[in-house]
């Protein structure tokens, strides 16, 4: 009955909102697509060339280096910053005195832009390297790794942390406490009980952080610039690379399939981890 | 049961364990917030000081310039206008943002015909494609509709938003039960008033948080706005920052420091005043991701 009736109004409920996704995400997808398969260095002298673009991804290695630095790097920071946004969590949900204010502090540097918090903790590392006679970030591929690692833990336990709080209040005493009759210590209950209890919150956490460590760009732009010689480039820094910053007649093309490669990628890690998760979900 | 064991006691009859967890915490805490003070001391030397090594130095009586940093930040890097494009961008887009998308969502939801499933669906799938893969064509395409100044460029803000936001919100919507509308529409209301005198008021919760994440990403958002903007003409502040930090030659530290400062003060003041929201809206994001 209200559909009907709402229907008629499709121009104004609907419209601006499709309207803006076209021009702003449908129309540009088709075309990117579409121009991975061309060579152009503007849009108005497009010519097709089939799948040259995505052999010549290879041309040089600085695509496979930045997909294995980018997998190492996705790895070790969603490992981290899950470890050590769930151990704040359970330290936080013991009902100590505080713990309001802590939440408050662990959160608060996630609301900083990423070009912001690069120049931050480079002020802060290359400070500290220098201080301890090391290589600063944009001089050393292994720094410079480090300093991302550190930063994007900075910028994304705090967020985590409320996504396990808020799992970790959502199990019910009464398991705890059943559980506590039957003789489970204090680490067995947290494996047997809580870990289970919250795999929602753990699927949501381990999927926003492989996510942003893959997708990751003005951190890398900010703190190391890909220095040193393009060594420390994530995927999306390298894509912005070739599309931007070489000259040459073929590179936006290949920069193009590059991105869709990396869209690819994306989905694909995406489905897989969605999958795996969930089926380790249990039914409360 | 740890949490009823202490809920129950009074305040100062902490058990021990919790009091050296409370000292730990304190002290991690302060380190956590130390780079944000780090900034703010260095935002108050003279750029002279402000060397790789002395970066860790109190201001002492030589090197304190007072806000001077500020001055010029203000004047030499012309800070005061890209804090104003900052500021109508993310105001106008986010405000953009919520009206459409809260109206496009209550509509999928309530319609539900076969171009509205498509149209959620494409949401859904447009939060998962990296930036990269539309950089280059939606760069062109905003300025072939001359969406490229910060008093227009919202409508891509909106375009590129529409998948969180409908998302949330047709979450939402979905528990509304239909009889208030039907009501509603029994007593004379057509599907605008509905919205705004039945929908909205209920929505609000959802609005506020969606509208804080959705501030967030546009104040911080370096990339679209730098492909669509004529770096030339208009800087937002992370493109202000980029741009002079960036950029070869010697940088003045001091200044860079103080703009940073300028743009975090704001987003912490609103995080202040406005944690509840934020850290619901975080939740309800997870929850419905």
């Amino acid at each position: 009955m209200i559909g009907k009736m709402t229907k008629r109004y499709w121009p104004v409920f609907i419209l601006p909102t499709m309207a803006a996704f076209v021009i702003g995400f449908v129309w540009p997808f088709i075309w990117g697509i579409y121009l991975s398969f061309c060579k152009f260095t503007t849009v108005n002298n497009v010519k097709f060339v089939g799948l040259t673009n995505y052999k010549n991804i290879f041309i040089d290695d600085t695509f496979s280096h930045a997909f294995w630095y980018t997998v190492r790097f996705t790895f070790v920071s969603s490992l981290l910053i899950n470890l050590l946004a769930f151990t704040v969590a359970l330290l936080l949900t013991r009902g100590m005195k505080g713990t309001n204010v802590f939440r408050t502090v662990f959160f608060m540097p996630n609301l900083i832009g990423g070009i912001v918090l690069g120049y931050i903790w480079q002020t802060i590392l290359n400070g500290a390297l220098s201080a301890m006679g090391q290589q600063l970030l944009q001089l050393s591929e292994k720094n410079g790794f480090w300093g991302m690692i550190i930063l994007l833990c900075w910028q994304q336990i705090g967020y985590m942390m409320i996504i396990y709080i808020a799992g970790l209040n959502n199990v019910s005493p009464d398991y705890i406490e059943a559980a506590k009759i039957d003789g489970a210590t204090n680490f067995q209950t947290l494996l047997k009980i809580k870990v289970p209890m919250i795999m929602p919150s753990i699927t949501i956490c381990t999927f926003l952080t492989l996510t942003n460590g893959f997708k990751m760009f003005d951190q890398n732009i900010s703190l190391t610039a890909g220095e040193p010689a393009k060594n420390s480039q994530l995927l999306a820094l390298n894509i912005y690379d070739t599309f931007y910053a070489r000259s040459g007649a073929q590179w936006k093309g290949i920069g193009q399939a590059k991105a869709v490669l990396f869209f690819l990628i994306v989905v694909v890690i995406s489905l897989i981890q969605l999958k795996f998760t969930r089926s380790k979900e249990v039914q409360e | 049961m740890k949490d009823k064991k202490t809920m129950a006691m009074p305040a100062s009859k902490q058990p021990p364990k919790n009091i050296v967890l409370t000292v730990i915490l304190s002290l991690v805490s302060i380190l956590w917030v130390y780079p944000i003070f780090n900034i703010v001391i260095n935002s108050l030397k003279d750029n002279r000081y402000i060397t790789t090594t002395g970066v860790f130095d109190l201001p002492s009586s030589e090197s304190f310039t007072g806000f001077a940093n500020y001055v010029e930040s203000i004047t030499g890097m012309d800070f005061l206008r890209s804090f104003w494009y900052s500021l109508i961008i993310t105001v106008s887009s986010v405000f953009l943002i919520m009206l459409c998308c809260s109206m496009a969502a209550w509509y999928v939801v309530r319609v539900n015909d076969l171009p509205s499933k498509i149209f959620y669906y494409l949401c859904i799938f447009s939060m998962v494609v990296p930036f990269q893969m539309v950089m280059f064509t939606l760069a062109t395409t905003a300025d072939r509709l001359h969406l490229n100044s910060p008093y227009n460029i919202c409508v891509i803000y909106l375009g590129f938003g529409a998948g969180l936001a409908v998302f949330m919100f047709s979450g939402f919507v979905r528990s509304i039960p239909l009889e208030i509308e039907e009501a509603a529409m029994i007593d004379g209301c057509n599907p605008l008033q509905i919205y705004f005198n039945v929908i909205i008021p209920i929505l609000k919760p959802t609005i506020i948080s969606t509208a804080i994440l959705d501030t967030m990403w546009v104040w911080n958002d370096y990339l679209l706005p730098t492909l669509v903007l004529d770096i030339k003409k208009y800087r937002t502040i992370p493109m202000a920052i980029q741009y002079f930090r960036g950029s070869f030659g010697t940088v003045n530290m001091g200044a860079m420091m103080a703009s940073i400062v300028i743009d975090i003060v704001p987003i912490i003041i609103l995080y202040l005043i406005c944690q509840k929201y934020i850290i619901e809206g975080v939740v309800a994001g997870a929850v419905k991701g």
